[in-house]
């Protein structure tokens, strides 16, 4: 145990903490948006210190309580979670400003603006909890809390579209749960524990069919939360209607905890066995699958959804490999496309806030009344399809090495697929810039001519910003994730950090 | 050990649940979907409680430590009971505001989607990404009004 176990929690803690000063301070908005900035700045800067710790000198372990492991809760922080924790601590203080730059606009005239602030405090908590959490219950409770807070979000002000929209969310998010909780028993009543160190070794010595029926009721719900292909349906319908920095911190963040969520099994609880094959199959579909929806789509977020449930196939791509080279891609990518794909849902909040619709039908010419947006639109767009030298292509680049260094059918035809992916989102991003911004102007598309807020501009000008860092600090990063990656399939680092004296 | 606790009557229970809370998701209506959540947590919460092993209540002092019930599975139901109340409180209060704006609460479908499902069936693209620009147009010039010089040449906008 080194110094550094106390701020484990604080990622944890102090949104909490700030969600409730937020909640008091209702009637101070001033206040309350300082207080908001604040808690995401120190959130951000404890991850960055908990992601140099965990690279030097392994993981960062804390017991709540000082229960010593099997028995209490135990947070971890390792490259793998510190890693998450500093890309999703910078995304949503990024949209944090942006949402302060756009005020009540979007939200709505008489929405309860004063609840947003907690809520996304209360988001910000569940999902750096899902992250440290070292036991499954714990990664349950992680998810219940992002959950509860993502309802009040994404129905924010309770107009008729945005409740039909998120009854959908509801009940889907709500059954992923009781699959997820009934898994959790099942492990509980198979094994007698649910630290995940502990599980890694009592889950090896059970029956293949036992192991096996465990895998797939935990995959199943994971698939659910991170909208891969087969249980994908509900995303498309209910992202959009929100609010756009809401969308974007769910397109960004919420999808992504539940790929990681799919990493941590499949490398710490189960790894090898037969469903490598499964995942690939379902990856390949859910990129094909994705990518066709998002070209017949005709307005810019419900597009940018498509692509969104797209792009976890690659993700899901580098899991099933689980070699070394694999998951450092899976990991890189996830990375990477946090912070694209939140940009992208930015830039479509601006568009919609300078042009007063996504709809592609009634936008043209942004490019000549906008050139700036027109910027800040066109470098995420060609990032996500996968233009060199943009890290976009660097992801998908250690990908499809990946596969092609494991050889055999399957990663061929997931190489096949990726690419073609790659092409189809090229020409979906190219498509968008063609008729929003480069066609002549349409009848609505630039009356009246609104300035837009500074903040918002300054919050999405900076995530494109590192979007590009991840460029050019592609190398160090790649060290970060095959790092990372060379602890996860050892398993090893993870188990004697949580458990020194071995498992008993 | 003192037995697992899981007597036939409360695993064939937990199907019953389950299996009625699965049939009511199914359906349109908010108001079934919500029973059947209901149900569903109901049986999950029962199946976690069967992982544990039963018999005395678990404080120190008061029985053998070996008869002893399984207190983590308890706490787990515990927890996971506030979780399942508070999401059901939420949906209620979805399905309420639902019924109040449209007077019904049944989930809609994604119209959308019906959009593009239909432009699909009439072979027709979701928008035109050639501009305004036709035969005659200088390719340089950004067309003000493609709209009018489109019913100019007859064709309907």
């Amino acid at each position: 145990m080194t110094g550094y176990g106390p701020l484990v929690p604080l990622p944890v803690v102090v949104p909490l903490l700030g969600a409730a000063l937020t909640l008091l301070l209702a009637n101070r908005p001033r206040l309350q948006r300082a207080v908001s900035v604040a808690v995401l700045a120190v959130t951000l800067v404890v991850a960055v210190v908990l992601l140099v710790e965990a690279y030097r000198h392994g993981p960062v372990v804390v017991s709540i309580g000082g229960w010593p492991p099997p028995v209490g809760i135990v947070l971890v922080a390792d490259q793998l979670a510190a890693l998450m924790l500093v890309v999703s601590s910078a995304v949503t203080l990024c949209v944090l400003l942006y949402s302060i730059g756009q005020g009540r606009g979007d939200i709505g005239e008489s929405a309860p603006v004063t609840i947003y602030h907690p809520t996304y405090l209360v988001l910000t908590a569940g999902v750096t909890n899902a992250f440290l959490a070292g036991d499954l219950f714990n990664l349950f409770v992680g998810f219940e809390i992002l959950l509860a807070a993502s309802f009040v979000l994404i129905t924010l002000g309770g107009t008729e579209g945005r409740i039909r929209s998120g009854s959908t969310y509801v009940v889907v998010s709500i059954l992923s749960s009781m699959i997820f909780l009934a898994g959790v028993g099942l492990v509980y009543a198979a094994t007698g524990t649910l630290n995940m160190a502990q599980l890694a070794g009592r889950l090896d010595a059970l029956p293949d069919d036992v192991r096996l029926a465990l895998q797939l009721t935990l995959l199943l719900a994971f698939g659910i939360k991170a909208a891969v292909f087969p249980l994908s349906a509900w995303l498309p319908d209910s992202y959009p209607t929100a609010p756009a920095p809401v969308t974007a911190v769910f397109a960004g963040l919420l999808t992504k905890v539940g790929v990681y969520a799919v990493i941590r099994t499949e490398t710490l609880l189960f790894p090898g066995g037969d469903v490598a094959g499964l995942l690939m199959v379902v990856a390949a579909l859910t990129m094909v699958v994705g990518i066709l929806g998002a070209v017949a789509q005709s307005d810019m977020k419900r597009l940018f959804s498509f692509t969104l449930v797209s792009h976890i196939g690659y993700m899901i791509f580098g899991v099933a490999l689980s070699s070394v080279a694999g998951l450092s891609g899976a990991i890189f990518y996830v990375v990477h496309h946090i912070t694209i794909q939140t940009t992208l849902f930015l830039v479509a909040g601006l568009v919609e806030a300078r042009a007063g619709s996504t709809d592609l039908r009634r936008l043209g010419g942004l490019a000549r009344v906008a050139p700036l947006l027109g910027i800040l639109f066109f470098v995420p767009a060609m990032n996500l399809a996968g233009i060199p030298p943009l890290s976009g292509f660097l992801g998908k680049l250690g990908l499809l090495q990946a596969g092609v260094g494991e050889g055999g059918v399957l990663p061929w035809v997931l190489v096949a697929a990726g690419t073609a992916t790659s092409l189809l989102t090229l020409y979906v991003a190219s498509r968008v810039w063609n008729i929003a911004f480069w066609r002549a102007p349409q009848l609505v598309a630039t009356d009246p001519p609104t300035r837009l807020p500074t903040l918002m501009v300054g919050a999405t000008t900076a995530l494109v910003a590192l979007g590009l860092v991840l460029t050019v600090a592609a190398g160090p990063l790649f060290g970060v994730t095959t790092d990372a990656a060379t602890d996860l399939r050892a398993r090893t680092p993870y188990v004697r950090a949580v458990l020194p004296g071995g498992a008993p | 050990m003192n037995g697992s606790g899981a007597t036939l009557v409360l695993v064939v229970l937990v199907g019953v649940l389950a299996g009625t809370g699965v049939t009511l998701l199914l359906e349109r209506s908010l108001t079934r979907i919500l029973l059947g959540v209901v149900l569903l947590g109901n049986g999950v919460n029962l199946l976690i409680l069967l992982g544990g092993r039963s018999g005395d209540a678990p404080v120190v002092g008061t029985a053998p430590v070996d008869r002893m019930s399984d207190a983590l599975p308890q706490a787990m139901v515990l927890t996971a009971i506030v979780i399942t109340f508070g999401l059901t409180a939420f949906l209620l209060a979805v399905a309420y505001r639902s019924w109040y704006l449209t007077g019904n609460d049944e989930v809609q479908d994604d119209l959308e989607d019906r959009q593009v499902a239909e432009l699909a069936a009439r072979n027709e693209l979701p928008a035109r990404d050639l501009g305004g620009e036709g035969p005659d147009g200088d390719p340089e010039q950004v067309d003000p009004e493609p709209h009018l010089r489109r019913q100019h040449r007859g064709e309907t906008p």
